[in-house]
């Protein structure tokens, strides 16, 4: 069987560092490299804010995060029932931003180039889910 | 504290302590923008010797103290970043921004 968490947080700005601190716990016992974890934590805590941010800009909503691991492999996905992508492609692009100065726009940047595979899917008025895979390198020393 | 800072002659030195997210950069904006606004340095360095972690909002912090800096006519400096935090950094071409010695 794969071994899989669900955790739901609401839409606080102080559980950014629960979510990435949890999901990185859950890793942690593939035995990742430090770069490999950091990455990880990295992707989450931008699809997390982006929930925060983006999705329930006005409100507190819940975001429903289920990381699993299937031999080396994590999956991680990430959902909101909030305000939705009109234009994933253009959002996705780096710089876009709608959060305006201090956001940088690189959310999505960092996700595709922290992690092995990156899924959007979004529905105006309905919500949006991240999916997000990496593969966890196996280190010689494990090799028997 | 988010941030120490320091003021020596025209540099100022921010101390950045922590992890940098959405929700910590904030704080450490507001304590900066203040210590530049008062002093109005020709040199702004940014210290991120004790930062554990930092995702894409400490890319929008650095960006947004370039732009703050930049009416002065000051320069903007990096310095002290471990691995992980040079990789976020450099993603969003940072050190062409402001010079990073590491
Ligand atoms: N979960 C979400 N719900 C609604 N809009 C989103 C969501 N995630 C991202 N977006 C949109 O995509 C844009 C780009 O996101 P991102 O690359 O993370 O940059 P940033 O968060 O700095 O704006 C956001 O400005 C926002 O318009
Ligand atoms: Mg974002």
């Amino acid at each position: 069987m794969k071994d899989e968490i669900k955790i739901v947080i609401p839409s606080r700005s102080q559980n950014e560092s629960f979510a990435r601190v949890a999901v990185g716990a859950f890793v942690a016992r593939l035995d990742p490299t430090l770069e490999e974890l950091n990455d990880i934590k990295t992707a989450v805590s931008e699809a997390v804010t982006n929930c925060i941010v983006h999705a329930y800009r006005d409100t507190i909503g819940k975001i429903y995060i289920t990381v699993s691991a299937e031999g080396e492999t994590v999956k991680i996905r990430i959902r909101d029932y909030g305000c939705g992508i009109e234009d994933i492609d253009k959002a996705k692009q780096p710089l876009f931003t709608t959060g305006g100065e201090e956001r940088a726009g690189l959310g999505f940047a960092v996700m595709e180039s922290f992690t092995d595979k990156l899924r959007v899917r979004s529905t105006v008025g309905k919500g949006t889910t991240v999916t997000m895979q990496k593969k966890i390198s196996v280190k010689d020393d494990t090799k028997k | 504290m988010a941030v120490k800072i320091t003021v020596s002659g025209e540099v100022i030195t921010a101390y950045l302590d922590g992890e940098i997210d959405h929700h910590t950069a904030g704080v450490m904006r507001n304590e900066i923008d203040a210590a530049v606004e008062k002093n109005m340095p020709t040199m702004l360095v940014l210290d991120f010797r004790d930062v554990s972690f930092m995702d894409s909002s400490g890319i929008g912090l650095v960006m947004g103290r370039y732009k703050v800096i930049k009416p002065y006519g000051g320069e903007l400096h990096i310095t002290n970043t471990s691995p992980h935090i040079g990789k976020v950094m450099k993603l969003a071409g940072l050190d062409r921004l402001a010079k990073m010695d590491r």
